[in-house]
């Protein structure tokens, strides 16, 4: 059996940051992906801050985890705002067709 | 306990005007002007609340809010920048239709969400404070909800400013887990070199501040969110967030990263000069004044990263200075831009402005003492912005620097001089209507004047920039 220590958790969220950002750049197709891809980041973050703060000993870490949550929660609903009502003017959420202004 | 709650009593203040203008919103019909009028009042106060702050450094909460000559400079200049941009702007939005209560209300919460920025000594505090800022400056770029532009604006300033506050916030939490605190007096002495995850953090958080100040490589969203904002929200955007994000960047130079200087000072080199070249060169092709003025702050920014660069506390100096330069003339320019209307819309293209000094001498001088002073002729006040900031350059010995900042002012003159070519000597004279936004005109005025007497005692701002930042 192998012991799982720090390491294995900030690699954890080393990789669910990883998929977060990569699933920014690489989705062409859906806003809404996007969004959870920023989720996937924020939660990533969360693992480490936790993980941290359970090896040390130290409680803020914790603390910090609680007020990401908040603001995760927080960010979504602007963002699904800013969706709907893009949607409502374009008729798409389809990442390619947001390319009204280039130069 | 009590003592504590005095130090924050404009923090307080500002919350709880917040709520009752918002309860005042929501229960009285049509009540734009009023809530836009008690905003602008609100401003005013909290501005002489701070003013009379007593100025000895003070920490409470566990030292995660501090309160000094640093951080109110930034609330005043954050708080005086706010009040010409919302009352510069107000023929504007009501013209246009924006005129929805929660307008300025939404300005207020990111000035507060701005001022525990600047005031925060602690990770927790600036993240929050950051993300109070972004998620109200979220809303401010789609306000405009049925124009096709605004909400798209919306959409890329939002999921590119998740994706950098994510970032940012990875950052946090690997320099928590490595230093153990999140206190910035405790990070600062615990970071060395040898702390290598640290170290990796710190890229992590230079990359969500380099976004949030609009610097070169992480500039994308500028100039299409600039575009398709209405003005009056993209002149908040090109000031009063800025303001906030360098007075942060330099607070994280001068008290957590101290000691791993030559580590970051790379990086902060590399973004200045890139950004100092992009801002001059992608500005030429523009054809649209707001995305030119896009570019040109990221050519501005790069210049007062310039002066972060030394890493050195006379390069902190001229780099407040600078944007606080910058601020007065672009709240100026913006304001150009309100009396820039025919036949009830507002133009916004530079072929817009052909032959204007025929009719409109006074709007066409007003242009040129700003644009020579965004180009960074003498005497006007941004030559002396520049001038401090290649002096302190200089004297740290960073001659690549300092040749690129004066080749990249060079170009960049010739986009401003095409402009007041445009205006003055074009050919096609265009009549705007007659402008009605006095506060607009006022707001040029008093902008012009500072420019153009700043030289006579230049040492006044550097007087009081001189006590800011404490070894």
């Amino acid at each position: 059996m192998i012991e799982i220590g720090l390491g294995h958790y900030l690699t954890l969220g080393a990789i669910i940051f990883f998929l977060g950002v990569m699933g920014i750049f690489l989705n062409r197709k859906n806003v809404i992906v996007i969004l959870m891809s920023i989720e996937l980041i924020l939660l990533a973050v969360n693992i480490n801050l936790i993980s941290f703060s359970i090896f040390s000993g130290n409680i803020v870490g914790q603390v910090f985890t609680m007020l990401t949550l908040t603001v995760a929660a927080a960010e979504a609903a602007i963002g699904l705002a800013i969706i709907v009502i893009y949607y409502r003017n374009k008729g798409s959420i389809r990442v390619e067709d947001i390319h009204g202004m280039k130069g | 306990m009590i003592n504590n709650l005095n130090i924050l009593l404009p923090e307080i203040f500002l919350t709880l005007s917040i709520f009752s203008i918002l309860m005042i919103g929501v229960f009285i019909r049509k009540s734009f002007n009023l809530v836009f009028n008690l905003s602008s009042v609100i401003i005013v106060i909290t501005l002489v609340m701070i003013l009379n702050l007593p100025t000895q450094p003070e920490k409470i909460f566990l030292d995660s809010f501090v309160r000094d000559n640093f951080s109110n400079f930034f609330k005043i200049l954050i708080l005086a920048s706010s009040l010409f941009v919302l009352n510069s702007s107000k023929t504007f939005i009501t013209e246009n239709k924006i005129d929805k209560f929660e307008y300025p209300i939404i300005i207020l919460i990111a000035i507060l969400g701005m001022f525990f920025m600047v005031s925060s000594n602690d990770l927790i505090l600036f993240y929050l404070g950051l993300e109070l800022q972004s998620l109200a400056l979220y809303i401010l770029a789609s306000i405009d909800r049925d124009n096709l532009r605004s909400s798209e604006s919306g959409i890329k300033y939002f999921v590119l400013s998740a994706l950098s506050s994510g970032l940012l916030l990875y950052g946090c939490s690997l320099l928590y887990g490595f230093t153990g605190s999140t206190n910035f007096d405790f990070i600062a002495n615990e970071l060395d070199k040898q702390n290598t995850g640290a170290i990796f953090a710190m890229v992590f958080i230079l990359v969500g501040l380099a976004f949030k100040i609009s610097a070169v490589p992480f500039h994308m969203w500028t100039p299409d969110v600039y575009e398709g904002a209405p003005t009056s929200i993209t002149s908040f955007f090109a000031v009063v967030p800025k303001v906030a994000g360098l007075a942060l960047l330099i607070k994280f130079m001068h008290i957590p990263f101290a000691n791993i200087l030559l580590e970051w000072q790379t990086i902060i080199i590399f973004i200045s000069i890139s950004s100092m070249i992009l801002g001059a060169v992608a500005a030429i092709i523009q054809k649209n004044l707001k995305r030119l003025l896009a570019y040109s702050s990221i050519g501005h920014i790069g210049y007062a990263l310039a002066g972060v660069a030394t890493g050195a506390k006379s390069g902190y100096e001229s780099a407040i200075v600078y944007i606080s330069i910058y601020v007065v003339m672009n709240i100026g320019a913006f304001s150009c831009l309100y009396l820039m209307k025919k036949d009830g819309k507002y133009k916004e293209n530079i072929s817009d402005l052909s032959g204007i000094s025929k009719k409109h001498p006074l709007l066409a001088i007003s242009f040129l003492i700003i644009l020579f002073s965004l180009a960074g002729i003498p005497p006007l006040g941004g030559f002396f912005a520049k001038f401090y900031v290649f002096t302190s350059v200089i004297e740290h010995k960073m001659y690549a620097l300092a040749i690129v900042g004066l080749l990249t002012t060079v170009i960049s003159a010739f986009y401003y001089l095409r402009i007041i070519k445009t205006i003055y000597f074009d050919d096609s004279s265009i009549s705007f209507d007659v402008a009605k936004n006095k506060v607009a005109q006022i707001t040029i005025l008093i902008s012009c004047s500072f420019l153009i007497t700043f030289f006579l005692y230049p040492s006044l701002l550097n007087n009081v920039v001189n006590t800011l930042l404490i070894n």
